[in-house]
């Protein structure tokens, strides 16, 4: 008799149970005294309790559960699907089976996997050193208040705004045999370079790519480090004598070194999974024989389609992935042994 | 020496000499940056008969047209293509603004059982490389029955880890006695979250916003992967499409990308005092 009142007078009021951490609130405040008292119906109170009532779905799971919705159904469980499909020979429209380790073993053995693994390397090796250093210079230029800074960090922003597509086109017009940097490069006699059809200047371009669009998003964030750099120890190396680009070095490197750190952590792992600006610019055959081909494009190759190998291309996938936590665990132990 | 005294923000001036090497390199930059889009531009607009190879390059178009604007809508369906990305982006910035409000507002001042493993299911979300999940996203897809259709294109971003644990830390940061306060008062939940809380953090909910919409304007591997039917297409894939099948034609690519292009940068232009507020805040600290 008295457990039949419990699920009406029960449902666990969060707007009681929330911010009260403090707690230091009313004695029989909550469920407890619902449940214990005989209350009468909920809904035909009308006191200052009978606000906080009236509106029952307020349970905090309401408002997570549209996000753990999809990011459970399209990040977690595709993750764990791709795990486990790595151990199967599954493919795009049959079930597969187990196979164990085969994937692995077959990646061991499969010339283009390790092309793609050079490729995204050397894209990291490449690229990183260039997005942590050039964006910073280019937020110190644009630091000081001066007259137009508003513009040119806007426009500086442009290549991070405009589609990777968009960035893509712009620059296969521009590096092409006829191109905008061909014709200024042959008339001031150097002749044509041919950006697009060499495998390895196919790949420093789309390096150069990547960089360009990575500038203003870095100096974005270059910039909110500089605003904590104190003011006065640039004043005081200047009194001391130090020149622009020893205070570069003693002063302004070392006050935003974390935010170097953070700058390479992302730029690199960015840089391993590229695929958008060597499929556009290679072709989505990854250049001639297939030499630019970097690991996501060959996941994309490979599994994709109606005849795609899930199970081989998702050994790729973990293969990526556990590249990817390595360097973030690298990048966050070298910032600790530095700190100390 | 009449040279204009200029001065920065805290009325020092600043030596002629830095001046101009200091706007010389900024002008070498913007060259760097923004040309390629001028050069794209002018493309763009070049007429027929004009030779886009001369060299040395001429930049002003000598019969400018809009011509090529309109045989790109000849060509494939740009309008339609760009509607597309219009419905996919501005849904985008809806399910992810309300999404992550909700979310980081129950993870930052809700207390309840299990709090700490939605926390870090939000977490280990941000931290799954998309590029590495897509095949199997891709299945699931299918399984829903999505696959080339707009919605499948929207759900997987829809609401995104890292906008929730954005949220998250920016009601964190609110202070408590506010809404201890309205709590007193009687306030139930969703008012204290719609009337009070919500309201102070709209700086990180416009970031949301803007960031959404570029990421699902500009988003090039998943539709690539999920939208096979030429109908369906965005406005990325649709140029794409443009460039593999009239690749010869620099007048027409051009055209489309700058129809790609330019009103994303206008809406940049116009938000870009919100943007960089953040970074000007930063600054008035330090």
């Amino acid at each position: 008799m008295t457990s039949s009142t419990a699920p009406r007078a029960f449902p666990p009021d969060p707007a009681v149970a929330g911010p009260t951490r403090q707690g230091s609130g009313p004695g029989g405040r909550g469920p407890r005294g619902g449940s214990t008292t005989p209350t009468p119906t909920p809904t035909a109170r009308t006191g200052e309790t009978g606000r906080i009532r009236r509106q029952l779905p307020s349970s905090p799971w309401l408002f997570v559960a549209p996000g753990l919705l999809v990011v459970g159904t399209f990040s977690l469980y595709p993750f764990l699907t791709t795990l486990y499909h790595s151990f199967t020979s599954k493919q795009a429209l049959r079930p597969g089976s187990y196979v164990g380790l085969a994937n692995y073993r077959e990646l061991l053995h499969d010339d283009m996997f390790w092309i793609a693994l050079r490729n995204s390397t050397l894209y990291m090796v490449g690229v990183v050193p260039a997005l942590v250093l050039l964006p910073l210079l280019l937020a110190l230029l644009v630091e000081r208040q001066l007259p137009g800074m508003t513009f040119f960090r806007s426009a500086f922003y442009t290549p991070v705004v405009a589609s990777v597509v968009v960035v893509g086109l712009i620059w296969v017009w521009m590096l092409d045999d006829r191109g905008l940097i061909n014709s200024l490069l042959e008339t001031v006699g150097i002749g044509k370079i041919g950006f697009l059809s060499d495998q390895w200047l196919l790949l420093l371009s789309a390096m150069a790519v990547t960089v360009w669009k990575g500038l203003g998003y870095y100096m974005v964030i270059y910039l909110a480090a500089l605003a904590n750099v104190p003011r006065e120890l640039h004043e005081a190396a200047a009194v001391d004598g130090a020149g622009a680009i020893r205070r570069f070095v003693t002063v302004t490197v070392p006050a935003v070194r974390t935010t170097m750190v953070l700058v390479g952590a992302l730029s690199s792992v960015f840089a391993f999974k590229v695929f958008s600006e060597v499929y556009l610019i290679a072709g989505p055959g990854g250049g001639p024989a297939g030499e630019d081909t970097t690991l996501v494009m060959l996941i994309q190759r490979v599994g994709g389609g109606l005849t795609g190998r899930v199970g081989y291309a998702s050994a790729i996938s973990v293969v990526v992935f556990v590249v990817t936590v390595a360097l973030m665990l690298l990048v966050l132990r070298f910032d600790r042994k530095e700190d100390a | 020496m009449s040279f204009p005294r200029i001065t920065d923000a805290d009325g020092r001036r600043v030596p002629p000499a830095q001046l101009f090497l200091r706007y010389g390199l900024l002008l070498l930059a913007l060259a760097v940056l923004v040309g390629p889009f001028l050069w794209q531009l002018s493309t763009s607009l070049k007429g027929p008969h004009e030779d886009i190879y001369s060299s040395p390059p001429s930049f002003f178009p000598s019969e400018p047209t809009l011509h090529n604007y309109t045989r790109v809508a000849d060509t494939i369906p740009v309008w339609e293509y760009a509607f597309n990305s219009i419905k996919v982006a501005s849904a985008n910035v809806i399910t992810n603004c309300v999404g992550a409000a909700l979310a980081g507002y129950a993870l930052a001042r809700l207390r309840y059982r299990g709090k700490r493993a939605a926390t870090l299911a939000f977490i280990l979300a941000m931290l799954v490389p998309v590029e590495t999940i897509f095949i199997a996203q891709f299945i699931t897809m299918r399984q829903l029955g999505l696959n080339n259709t707009l919605v499948g294109v929207l759900l997987p971003a829809s609401i995104g880890a890292m906008n929730v644990l954005l949220m998250r830390n920016a009601f964190m940061n609110l202070p408590n006695e506010v809404e201890e306060a309205a709590f007193v008062d009687g306030a139930n939940v969703w008012q204290r979250f719609l009337r009070i809380s919500l309201p102070a953090v709209k700086g990180t909910v416009a970031v949301v916003a803007i960031f959404s919409f570029m990421g699902a304007w500009d988003d090039f591997l998943w539709p690539l992967i999920v939208l096979s039917d030429p109908e369906n297409f965005t406005l990325t894939i649709g140029l794409n499409y443009l460039h593999g099948t009239f690749s010869n034609d620099s007048r027409l690519v051009a055209a489309g990308t700058m129809i790609a292009v330019l009103p994303l940068i206008a809406l940049f232009a116009c938000l870009q005092r919100y943007f960089f507020r953040g970074v000007g805040e930063g600054a008035v600290k330090g």
